[in-house]
Protein backbone atom coordinates (compact mmCIF):
# COMPACT_ATOMS: atom_id res chain seq x y z
CA UNK A 1 0.00 0.00 0.00
CA UNK A 2 2.81 2.63 0.84
CA UNK A 3 6.00 2.52 -1.32
CA UNK A 4 8.45 0.48 0.35
CA UNK A 5 10.75 3.20 0.48
CA UNK A 6 8.12 5.49 2.04
CA UNK A 7 7.71 2.76 4.85
CA UNK A 8 11.01 3.40 7.11
CA UNK A 9 10.30 6.81 7.05
CA UNK A 10 6.78 6.80 7.90
CA UNK A 11 7.59 4.42 11.03
CA UNK A 12 10.75 6.62 12.20
CA UNK A 13 7.93 9.35 12.27
CA UNK A 14 5.83 7.75 13.96
CA UNK A 15 8.30 6.47 16.89
CA UNK A 16 9.29 9.85 16.73
CA UNK A 17 5.66 10.76 18.03
CA UNK A 18 4.86 7.81 20.10
CA UNK A 19 8.57 8.36 21.95
CA UNK A 20 7.53 11.84 22.48
CA UNK A 21 3.74 11.30 23.41
CA UNK A 22 4.34 11.14 26.99
CA UNK A 23 6.68 14.38 27.12
CA UNK A 24 3.90 16.11 25.60
CA UNK A 25 0.98 14.57 28.15
CA UNK A 26 3.63 15.47 31.08
CA UNK A 27 3.70 18.69 30.19
CA UNK A 28 0.08 19.60 29.73
CA UNK A 29 -1.82 21.15 32.39
CA UNK A 30 -3.98 19.34 34.59
CA UNK A 31 -8.08 19.51 34.86
CA UNK A 32 -9.62 21.07 37.06
CA UNK A 33 -12.10 18.86 38.10
CA UNK A 34 -10.52 15.32 37.32
CA UNK A 35 -6.67 16.07 37.96
CA UNK A 36 -4.41 13.45 36.83
CA UNK A 37 -6.54 10.95 35.96
CA UNK A 38 -7.80 13.41 32.63
CA UNK A 39 -4.44 12.65 31.27
CA UNK A 40 -5.79 8.99 29.77
CA UNK A 41 -7.63 10.79 27.86
CA UNK A 42 -4.61 11.65 25.17
CA UNK A 43 -4.55 7.73 24.07
CA UNK A 44 -7.98 6.72 24.86
CA UNK A 45 -9.54 9.21 22.61
CA UNK A 46 -6.62 8.91 19.49
CA UNK A 47 -7.78 5.06 19.71
CA UNK A 48 -11.17 5.82 19.13
CA UNK A 49 -10.22 8.08 16.37
CA UNK A 50 -8.19 5.58 15.06
CA UNK A 51 -11.19 3.11 15.52
CA UNK A 52 -13.33 4.98 13.54
CA UNK A 53 -10.81 5.30 10.77
CA UNK A 54 -10.16 1.69 10.68
CA UNK A 55 -13.87 0.93 10.68
CA UNK A 56 -14.52 3.64 7.86
CA UNK A 57 -11.61 1.68 5.86
CA UNK A 58 -13.12 -1.69 6.44
CA UNK A 59 -16.54 -0.26 5.17
CA UNK A 60 -16.10 1.39 2.26
CA UNK A 61 -13.34 -1.44 1.06
CA UNK A 62 -15.87 -3.99 2.11
CA UNK A 63 -18.43 -2.04 -0.63
CA UNK A 64 -15.94 -1.95 -3.26
CA UNK A 65 -15.46 -5.84 -2.80
CA UNK A 66 -19.37 -6.53 -2.81
CA UNK A 67 -19.78 -4.21 -6.05
CA UNK A 68 -17.03 -4.23 -7.75
CA UNK A 69 -15.28 -7.47 -6.88
CA UNK A 70 -11.71 -6.17 -6.43
CA UNK A 71 -9.50 -8.64 -4.72
CA UNK A 72 -7.04 -5.62 -3.33
CA UNK A 73 -10.24 -3.97 -1.61
CA UNK A 74 -11.24 -7.17 0.18
CA UNK A 75 -7.36 -7.44 1.35
CA UNK A 76 -7.84 -3.87 2.57
CA UNK A 77 -11.03 -4.90 4.54
CA UNK A 78 -9.48 -7.54 6.71
CA UNK A 79 -6.37 -5.33 7.15
CA UNK A 80 -8.54 -2.50 8.43
CA UNK A 81 -11.16 -4.92 10.33
CA UNK A 82 -8.16 -6.43 12.43
CA UNK A 83 -7.08 -2.79 13.60
CA UNK A 84 -10.35 -1.68 14.45
CA UNK A 85 -10.00 -4.55 16.67
CA UNK A 86 -7.09 -3.41 17.87
CA UNK A 87 -7.97 0.27 18.23
CA UNK A 88 -11.73 -0.19 19.88
CA UNK A 89 -10.23 -2.53 22.16
CA UNK A 90 -7.38 0.21 23.93
CA UNK A 91 -10.50 2.33 23.58
CA UNK A 92 -12.47 0.00 25.48
CA UNK A 93 -9.63 -0.83 28.25
CA UNK A 94 -8.54 2.81 28.60
CA UNK A 95 -12.07 4.43 29.20
CA UNK A 96 -13.13 2.06 31.95
CA UNK A 97 -9.71 3.08 34.12
CA UNK A 98 -10.38 6.77 33.79
CA UNK A 99 -14.03 6.31 34.49
CA UNK A 100 -13.40 4.21 37.45
CA UNK A 101 -11.71 7.79 38.81
CA UNK A 102 -14.28 10.32 37.43
CA UNK A 103 -17.55 8.18 37.33
CA UNK A 104 -16.70 6.39 40.51
CA UNK A 105 -17.66 2.67 38.38
CA UNK A 106 -16.05 0.85 35.73
CA UNK A 107 -18.98 0.51 33.09
CA UNK A 108 -22.02 2.35 32.73
CA UNK A 109 -25.09 0.72 30.08
CA UNK A 110 -25.10 4.07 28.71
CA UNK A 111 -26.05 4.78 24.99
CA UNK A 112 -22.15 5.76 23.95
CA UNK A 113 -20.07 3.04 25.95
CA UNK A 114 -22.78 0.09 24.47
CA UNK A 115 -22.82 1.39 21.12
CA UNK A 116 -19.20 1.44 21.39
CA UNK A 117 -19.06 -2.35 22.71
CA UNK A 118 -21.63 -3.16 19.70
CA UNK A 119 -19.58 -1.45 17.19
CA UNK A 120 -16.42 -3.22 18.35
CA UNK A 121 -18.13 -6.64 18.39
CA UNK A 122 -19.89 -6.27 14.84
CA UNK A 123 -15.74 -6.30 13.60
CA UNK A 124 -14.93 -8.80 16.49
CA UNK A 125 -17.69 -11.00 14.38
CA UNK A 126 -16.32 -10.19 11.13
CA UNK A 127 -12.85 -11.53 11.72
CA UNK A 128 -14.81 -15.08 13.41
CA UNK A 129 -16.68 -15.00 9.76
CA UNK A 130 -13.38 -14.61 8.11
CA UNK A 131 -11.81 -17.42 9.75
CA UNK A 132 -13.99 -20.00 10.69
CA UNK A 133 -16.91 -18.88 8.35
CA UNK A 134 -15.55 -20.93 5.15
CA UNK A 135 -15.98 -20.68 1.57
CA UNK A 136 -18.63 -17.77 0.35
CA UNK A 137 -18.02 -16.05 4.51
CA UNK A 138 -15.99 -13.14 2.55
CA UNK A 139 -19.36 -11.92 1.01
CA UNK A 140 -21.05 -12.54 4.42
CA UNK A 141 -18.44 -10.41 6.24
CA UNK A 142 -18.22 -7.42 3.64
CA UNK A 143 -22.19 -6.69 4.57
CA UNK A 144 -21.14 -7.36 7.98
CA UNK A 145 -18.41 -4.74 7.87
CA UNK A 146 -21.07 -2.05 5.66
CA UNK A 147 -23.52 -2.52 9.29
CA UNK A 148 -20.14 -1.67 11.01
CA UNK A 149 -19.18 1.19 9.17
CA UNK A 150 -22.97 2.11 9.53
CA UNK A 151 -22.63 2.06 13.63
CA UNK A 152 -19.66 4.66 13.44
CA UNK A 153 -22.17 7.90 13.35
CA UNK A 154 -24.41 6.80 15.85
CA UNK A 155 -21.80 5.79 18.31
CA UNK A 156 -20.05 9.26 17.68
CA UNK A 157 -22.97 10.96 18.22
CA UNK A 158 -25.16 9.31 20.64
CA UNK A 159 -23.31 11.74 23.55
CA UNK A 160 -25.31 14.48 21.63
CA UNK A 161 -28.76 12.82 21.23
CA UNK A 162 -29.38 10.55 24.32
CA UNK A 163 -28.72 11.31 28.41
CA UNK A 164 -25.67 9.78 28.86
CA UNK A 165 -22.92 10.19 31.55
CA UNK A 166 -20.06 10.08 29.49
CA UNK A 167 -18.57 13.66 28.11
CA UNK A 168 -19.85 14.98 24.73
CA UNK A 169 -18.57 15.84 21.35
CA UNK A 170 -18.23 19.28 22.39
CA UNK A 171 -14.60 18.22 24.57
CA UNK A 172 -12.06 18.25 21.43
CA UNK A 173 -13.20 21.60 20.39
CA UNK A 174 -12.81 23.25 23.63
CA UNK A 175 -9.55 21.72 24.94
CA UNK A 176 -7.53 25.11 25.95
CA UNK A 177 -3.80 25.46 24.92
CA UNK A 178 -1.30 22.71 26.32
CA UNK A 179 -3.93 20.42 25.83
CA UNK A 180 -4.81 20.64 22.43
CA UNK A 181 -0.95 20.64 21.38
CA UNK A 182 -0.79 16.83 23.42
CA UNK A 183 -3.88 15.51 22.29
CA UNK A 184 -3.14 16.62 18.60
CA UNK A 185 -0.10 15.23 18.58
CA UNK A 186 -1.39 11.91 20.08
CA UNK A 187 -4.05 11.70 17.62
CA UNK A 188 -0.88 12.25 14.73
CA UNK A 189 1.06 9.41 16.45
CA UNK A 190 -2.49 7.16 16.44
CA UNK A 191 -3.05 7.90 12.92
CA UNK A 192 0.53 6.85 12.10
CA UNK A 193 -0.06 3.67 13.56
CA UNK A 194 -2.94 3.01 11.50
CA UNK A 195 -1.40 3.90 8.60
CA UNK A 196 1.30 1.81 9.13
CA UNK A 197 0.16 -1.18 10.65
CA UNK A 198 -2.96 -1.31 8.07
CA UNK A 199 0.25 -1.10 4.92
CA UNK A 200 2.06 -4.14 6.83
CA UNK A 201 -0.91 -6.22 7.08
CA UNK A 202 -2.43 -5.44 3.69
CA UNK A 203 0.63 -6.73 2.43
CA UNK A 204 0.43 -9.60 4.56
CA UNK A 205 -2.97 -10.24 2.93
CA UNK A 206 -1.62 -10.08 -0.39
CA UNK A 207 1.34 -12.80 0.38
CA UNK A 208 -1.03 -14.90 1.51
CA UNK A 209 -3.18 -14.62 -1.81
CA UNK A 210 -0.14 -14.98 -3.80
CA UNK A 211 0.77 -18.43 -1.85
CA UNK A 212 -2.65 -19.85 -2.65
CA UNK A 213 -2.29 -18.85 -6.27
CA UNK A 214 0.92 -20.29 -6.24
CA UNK A 215 -0.37 -23.79 -4.91
CA UNK A 216 -3.08 -23.68 -7.31
CA UNK A 217 -0.68 -23.39 -9.62
CA UNK A 218 1.45 -26.16 -8.29
CA UNK A 219 -1.87 -28.26 -8.38
CA UNK A 220 -2.34 -27.80 -12.17
CA UNK B 1 -51.85 -16.70 44.63
CA UNK B 2 -51.44 -13.47 42.92
CA UNK B 3 -51.79 -11.40 46.40
CA UNK B 4 -49.17 -13.58 48.45
CA UNK B 5 -46.84 -13.36 45.42
CA UNK B 6 -47.23 -9.34 45.45
CA UNK B 7 -47.31 -9.48 49.34
CA UNK B 8 -43.56 -11.10 48.85
CA UNK B 9 -41.99 -9.02 46.26
CA UNK B 10 -42.94 -6.16 48.70
CA UNK B 11 -41.45 -7.12 51.82
CA UNK B 12 -37.91 -8.43 49.35
CA UNK B 13 -37.67 -4.94 48.17
CA UNK B 14 -38.49 -3.40 51.89
CA UNK B 15 -35.44 -6.16 52.88
CA UNK B 16 -32.91 -5.17 50.08
CA UNK B 17 -33.81 -1.35 50.51
CA UNK B 18 -33.38 -0.95 54.50
CA UNK B 19 -30.67 -3.33 54.88
CA UNK B 20 -32.09 -6.65 56.45
CA UNK B 21 -34.95 -5.02 58.37
CA UNK B 22 -36.26 -8.12 59.68
CA UNK B 23 -32.71 -9.74 60.07
CA UNK B 24 -31.92 -6.56 62.65
CA UNK B 25 -35.26 -4.96 64.26
CA UNK B 26 -38.72 -5.12 62.83
CA UNK B 27 -40.14 -1.36 63.58
CA UNK B 28 -40.58 1.51 61.96
CA UNK B 29 -38.78 3.69 63.97
CA UNK B 30 -35.07 2.28 62.21
CA UNK B 31 -36.60 3.22 58.83
CA UNK B 32 -37.39 6.52 60.09
CA UNK B 33 -34.55 7.08 61.68
CA UNK B 34 -32.44 6.15 57.75
CA UNK B 35 -35.00 8.48 56.27
CA UNK B 36 -34.30 11.13 58.45
CA UNK B 37 -30.49 11.85 56.94
CA UNK B 38 -30.30 14.98 54.95
CA UNK B 39 -30.40 13.95 51.15
CA UNK B 40 -27.44 14.93 49.21
CA UNK B 41 -28.23 16.54 45.73
CA UNK B 42 -24.74 17.99 44.85
CA UNK B 43 -21.80 16.02 44.07
CA UNK B 44 -18.96 16.35 45.89
CA UNK B 45 -15.46 16.86 43.75
CA UNK B 46 -13.05 14.17 44.27
CA UNK B 47 -10.75 16.64 45.91
CA UNK B 48 -13.09 17.30 48.74
CA UNK B 49 -13.75 13.65 49.27
CA UNK B 50 -12.22 12.00 52.66
CA UNK B 51 -8.96 10.53 52.36
CA UNK B 52 -10.22 6.85 52.93
CA UNK B 53 -12.67 7.43 49.81
CA UNK B 54 -10.03 9.05 47.62
CA UNK B 55 -8.98 6.48 44.39
CA UNK B 56 -5.56 7.09 43.50
CA UNK B 57 -5.18 8.21 39.74
CA UNK B 58 -1.78 7.08 38.98
CA UNK B 59 -2.35 3.88 39.05
CA UNK B 60 -5.11 4.14 36.82
CA UNK B 61 -3.44 6.33 34.72
CA UNK B 62 0.07 3.90 34.26
CA UNK B 63 -2.42 1.14 33.76
CA UNK B 64 -4.01 2.87 30.75
CA UNK B 65 -1.01 3.90 29.25
CA UNK B 66 0.85 0.17 29.87
CA UNK B 67 -1.74 -1.54 27.94
CA UNK B 68 -2.05 0.81 25.16
CA UNK B 69 2.04 0.31 24.70
CA UNK B 70 1.81 -2.96 25.51
CA UNK B 71 -1.27 -3.85 23.05
CA UNK B 72 0.30 -2.03 19.87
CA UNK B 73 3.69 -3.63 20.72
CA UNK B 74 2.41 -7.41 20.72
CA UNK B 75 0.19 -6.94 17.51
CA UNK B 76 3.15 -5.24 15.93
CA UNK B 77 5.48 -8.33 16.81
CA UNK B 78 2.68 -10.53 16.07
CA UNK B 79 2.24 -8.89 12.76
CA UNK B 80 6.43 -8.83 11.66
CA UNK B 81 5.68 -12.76 12.77
CA UNK B 82 3.57 -13.59 10.17
CA UNK B 83 4.72 -11.30 7.73
CA UNK B 84 8.32 -13.35 7.99
CA UNK B 85 6.70 -16.45 7.98
CA UNK B 86 4.28 -15.72 5.14
CA UNK B 87 7.54 -14.11 3.18
CA UNK B 88 9.24 -17.63 3.97
CA UNK B 89 6.54 -19.68 2.42
CA UNK B 90 5.92 -17.62 -0.45
CA UNK B 91 9.62 -18.22 -1.35
CA UNK B 92 10.02 -21.65 -0.71
CA UNK B 93 6.47 -22.32 -3.19
CA UNK B 94 8.32 -19.99 -5.99
CA UNK B 95 10.79 -22.03 -5.37
CA UNK B 96 8.98 -25.64 -6.23
CA UNK B 97 8.00 -24.04 -8.80
CA UNK B 98 10.86 -23.20 -10.66
CA UNK B 99 12.72 -26.60 -9.57
CA UNK B 100 9.68 -28.29 -11.79
CA UNK B 101 10.10 -25.76 -14.54
CA UNK B 102 14.13 -26.84 -14.68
Amino acid sequence: MIASRWFPVLAVIAMVFFAGAPLMIARAPYESTMGLVQKIFYFHVPAWIAMFLAAFVCGISSAIYLFKGKKLADHLAVAAAELTILFGLIGLVTGPLWARKAWGLWWQWDARLTSALILWMIFVAYQLLRQYGGPGSDKLAAGMALFGMANVPFVYWSVNVWRTIHPTTNVVPTLVPGMSEAFFWCSAAFILMFILTLSARVKLECHRAAIDRLYLSLDD
Amino acid sequence: MLVVILLAVFLQTLTTSSQNLFGSSFTPLVVHAEQTQPAQDEFVPIDELPPEDQLPAAPLLIAAYAFAWIALLIYIWSLWRRLGSVERELADVARRINNRAD
